[in-house]
């Protein structure tokens, strides 16, 4: 057990120096970074103390170490667009997205594993029929007219919800909430939806296709042999076997779904790290993309090796090797 | 309850056919038979001769697009295929139980062998779950599970192939049925657990009093085990009868083509004998007797008109070419 | 199993065979397959059916801006979907519009099905070090959300290139950012088919008689393999349409002065607010039937070729 955990902190760590590997290069040699930030009359003084701050003079390797060591604190540099540094325009949006893609998971849960199971039990249903037909609609509609769609049912023909900000937020440290807020809560609703939706047409056609495969296996078909209740066999057997592999392929579309909130916060102005990374691909701010590059390999190995710990912890069989 | 000279199962006319997009095709084809309290009756036939569809519908699982086109199952002297799903529900298991080929992917993976056990006991009998346990335990060693108290607790993954043979053994008759359909029970163990198995399953099942129908395409197992032995081509019974006189002495053609086709020990053959042809699939059934393209014996008749069950000395013959014999 | 003496010919082996009776037989996949043709088609047919051309400043007048479609109050029956607010008609903006979108779409699951058979094919067959250098890639790749990855491929091309070429090389690309995001999963699957396929006797005989690697490659296993390839590609299709219409409406994408049919649904989403609706719909209509023609396709198509469902 021990050394399993040891080995996948040692991937970890490896594949968040390759990243940081990637995004260094981007952020060093793409671009100009010295022509970016000063305006256009700057002398060539004014070039040469920026070139010796930003530390363009040392050999690469000090670049990169200087850069890892900087990324490991939270120091990512300025924005090339807004000047400031980069770390503090992520602090600020940060919380936002979080909350969001929380709200958004708890959300796809709660609507798409009842709604599989159902399906896979009741396949020739015409509830299930609907459910399909929805589900394939779902996935064939792109996220941002789900979100114009929801924009225009409950915010410009009835008025109940509100399309753009987080309303009012709660300042906790260097966290600010709006789960304590009535118009912050209000605020979350739409975009949680349109972020979940898609999720919930995913988990939906997951559950469903692993637990009709799983009541095709022999168990199953020895425990109807054996007279167990529809009940045991449905819920008792097959539903522990269907949750497994759903449980990493969720924790894994969390990861995901931080890079979908790119575009829903770009639908409901939402003030997150996707905008802010929608916002540095237009102008080509480098800093900030490799920033949130970074961020988000860590935000998906951090999420990788809390899945495999917790396969590792339910599925019998793993825990034997240990 | 059935009185002891009554059959424990009555087979008649039993006809399985799956609806496809080129019509109903026939996988069972009329079979009738007799099971008698507590005897073990082997079923032995190629793949897709039937046998295990068979148990199948049976045990009331045959799902679509398998149906039973006619005929009736008896059991312990009650209509059995006609049941509601519920009613059949409870009858398996605690009446009839099934055994299957694979014992890794017969048991929860992430279920203990003690809670499978305690779970299918507690379905049929009125057990408290200390009670249940107990009996759980008790099964686990009569099977020859060492240190059953420990090992009851746990995983499938922790046995061995032929050990959790003997769980899935265990589950099928925790609850005390008066059948057990095993279907290609030792397939899929090693020849040298074979033997133990079939020893377990055939002891078992005399202890408990429950009848046993062996499905198998083996016929080392059916001669080991089986006191009569029905063998199945393309869907039809074509001769049943005790062991003894069916291995050694067979009637049917196709009976003896079987039988020659395995070399004896100690013999020199230049070359194996073999059945000329292959057995028929579903949609291509040929006319009259299912048998007669590969018999060496097929007269007009056979390609003509389907052979009627004979009886022969013990057992039956579906053949032509014992028409006006004596029984 | 029977031989048959005689094989049929090969179309009429199709028309008789499981699949095309599964695919006829399904009114939801015919009715999708016509549906993303007659799509398709228009698509093509753009600048010869298309009532007006939207992007001919000269053709385009204030006058006729914003105005309904034809069977509303105000419409004009010239302009059948209503106008923008420049004047350009609807209908054409996204009749050029879907075949700009359907052009990346084809093009970039065309190139990653051909790099990701190659490197499958590759990777399957002779194994060891190249095997584990690509899957190495793949497994990163596949870690990481194809959008995003689509997102920063783009912003670093943005990057090196200069300003003024953003708008010219938009679709070179977007085909590109999705080509690379995409490829993984063909080579995935043909490398596992690979891997099955490489250890049957057929290639072993192949092998003894001489024949070269890649000419086994190619001419034995790629036509074995080609199945699930189909089912992703299509699938594929509907993604990478969804991907382009994401990344356009982002702003990423395509530009408004040749747009796609995501740009059309940006530009009109600002529209929505003051009551100009069709802008925005109709090009949304337009893709999601499009998508969900494509995928009812793959659906079936998936379920038709499962063997495991046979």
């Amino acid at each position: 057990m021990i050394a399993f955990i040891l080995r996948r902190l040692i991937q970890s760590v490896v594949v968040m120096l390759a990243v940081a590997l990637i995004a260094f290069t981007m952020f060093r040699f793409i671009g100009d970074p010295v022509n970016s930030m000063l305006p256009e009359n700057a002398t060539v003084q004014d070039r040469q103390k920026l070139r010796d701050r930003l530390g363009l003079n040392e050999t690469v390797s000090v670049q990169f170490a200087r850069f890892v060591s900087g990324a490991v604190q939270g120091e990512f540099g300025i924005s090339y667009r807004n000047k400031r540094p980069v770390s503090d325009m992520i602090a600020e949006r940060l919380p936002a997205t979080l909350e969001l893609v929380f709200a958004a998971a708890i959300f796809s849960l709660l609507l798409g594993v009842p709604m599989g199971i159902y399906t896979a039990l009741h396949p020739k249903g015409i509830i299930s029929n609907f459910l399909n037909v929805a589900s394939l609609i779902g996935i064939s509609v792109p996220t941002f007219v789900t979100g114009i769609l929801l924009i225009l049912v409950f915010s410009v023909w009835l008025n109940w919800l509100p399309s753009f900000g987080r309303g009012d937020t709660v300042q906790i440290g260097w966290w600010s909430t709006g789960f304590l807020t009535l118009s912050g809560i209000k605020s979350l609703v739409l975009p949680a939806v349109m972020l979940g939706l898609f999720q919930v047409t995913l988990i939906m056609r997951l559950v469903r296709a692993e637990m009709m495969e799983v009541l095709r296996s022999d168990f199953i078909r020895f425990a109807r042999a054996r007279g167990l209740t529809n009940r045991a066999v449905h819920f008792g057997h097959a539903l522990g076997n269907t949750l497994m592999p759903v449980i990493t392929i969720v924790g894994l579309q969390l990861g995901s779904m931080i890079a979908f909130a790119i575009i829903t916060e770009t639908v409901f102005q939402w003030p997150g790290m996707g905008l802010l990374f929608i916002q540095a691909v237009t102008f080509a701010d480098i800093p900030v993309m490799s920033a949130y590059l970074v961020l988000v390999a860590l935000v998906f190995v951090v999420i990788n090796m809390i899945v495999d710990l917790l396969y590792f912890a339910i599925d019998p069989r793993l825990s034997a090797q240990s | 309850m059935t009185s002891p000279t009554e059959p424990v199962l009555s087979v008649r006319d039993l006809s399985i056919v799956f609806d496809t997009r080129h019509g109903p095709l026939r996988a069972v084809d009329g079979i009738t038979f007799d099971l008698a309290k507590g005897e073990i009756l082997g079923m032995v036939g190629e793949s897709g001769a039937g046998k295990s569809l068979t148990g199948t519908a049976i045990t009331g699982l045959l799902e679509r697009p398998g149906r039973i086109d006619r005929g009736e199952i008896h059991f312990e002297g009650q209509r059995i295929d006609t049941l509601s799903a519920e009613e059949m529900r409870r009858l398996r298991g605690r009446k009839i139980g099934a055994i299957f080929q694979d014992p890794l992917t017969s048991l929860n993976p992430l279920m203990t062998v003690g809670q499978q056990l305690i779970q299918t006991i507690r379905t049929h009998l009125r057990l408290s779950p200390s009670a249940a346990r107990r009996r759980a335990i008790e099964f686990l060693a009569e099977v020859g599970i060492p240190a059953p108290d420990t090992r009851v607790d746990q995983y499938p993954h922790e046995f061995s192939g032929g050990m959790r043979q003997r769980v899935v053994i265990a589950l099928a008759l925790c609850a005390e049925p008066s059948l057990v359909i095993a279907d290609e029970p030792t397939t899929a163990l090693d020849v040298s657990i074979q033997a133990q198995i079939l020893d377990l399953l055939k002891k078992i099942c005399r202890e408990h009093g429950a009848a046993v129908i062996l499905v198998t395409h083996d016929m080392g197992v059916i001669a080991e085990t089986a006191d009569r032995v029905a063998v199945m081509y393309a869907g039809n019974v074509v001769e049943i009868g005790p062991v003894a006189k069916v291995v050694g002495d067979p009637h049917h053609p196709y009976a003896q083509g079987l039988m020659q086709s395995i070399p004896r020990v100690g013999s020199e053959v230049r070359r194996l004998t073999q059945i000329e042809g292959a057995m028929p699939r579903l949609t291509d059934m040929p006319g009259g007797c299912a048998f007669h393209p590969r018999c060496p014996r097929a007269t007009a008749e056979c390609r003509a008109t389907r052979p009627v069950t004979l009886p022969v000395e013990g057992g039956e013959v579906a053949c032509h070419l014992y028409q006006g014999e004596p029984a | 199993m029977a031989l048959d003496a005689h094989p049929k010919p090969r179309l009429k082996a199709f028309v008789q065979s499981d699949l095309f009776y599964s695919f006829r037989t399904s009114y939801v996949t015919v009715a999708a397959t016509l549906v993303a043709l007659f799509i398709i088609a228009a698509a093509f047919l753009a600048p010869w059916i298309a009532p007006h051309n939207p992007f001919d400043v000269s053709t385009l007048s204030l006058w006729d801006s914003e105005l309904p479609p034809a069977w509303a109050e105000d419409g004009d029956p010239r302009f059948l979907l209503g106008t923008d607010n420049q004047g350009r008609d609807v209908l054409s903006a996204i009749l050029y519009g879907s075949r700009i979108s359907l052009a990346v779409g084809f093009v970039s699951v065309a190139l990653a099905m051909a790099i990701g058979i190659v490197v499958g094919l590759i990777s399957g067959y002779f194994g060891g070090a190249i095997d584990a250098f690509f899957m190495r890639i793949a497994d990163v790749m596949l870690s990481f959300p194809t959008i995003l990855v689509a997102l920063l491929v783009s912003g670093i091309v943005r990057g090196i290139l200069p300003r003024e070429m953003h708008d010219n090389a938009a679709l070179v690309v977007l085909v590109f950012a999705i080509t690379i995001t995409t490829w993984v999963q063909y080579a995935r699957t043909v490398r596992s088919s690979t891997m099955v396929e490489r250890s049957r006797e057929y290639v072993y005989a192949a092998q003894l008689v001489g024949r070269r690697p890649f000419a086994i490659l190619f001419s034995h296993i790629l036509p074995n393999v080609m199945g699930p390839v189909l089912v992703i590609a299509t699938i594929n299709l509907a993604m990478a349409i969804l991907i382009e219409a994401t990344l356009s409406f982002l702003g990423v994408g395509m530009p408004p002065t040749n747009p796609s049919l995501g740009t059309l649904i940006r530009v009109g989403n600002e529209y929505l607010f003051s009551g100009i609706w069709w802008v925005v719909i109709f090009p949304s209509l337009t893709l999601v039937t499009l998508v969900l023609a494509v995928n009812l396709l793959g659906d079936w198509l998936r379920d038709a070729l499962n063997p495991k469902l046979r």
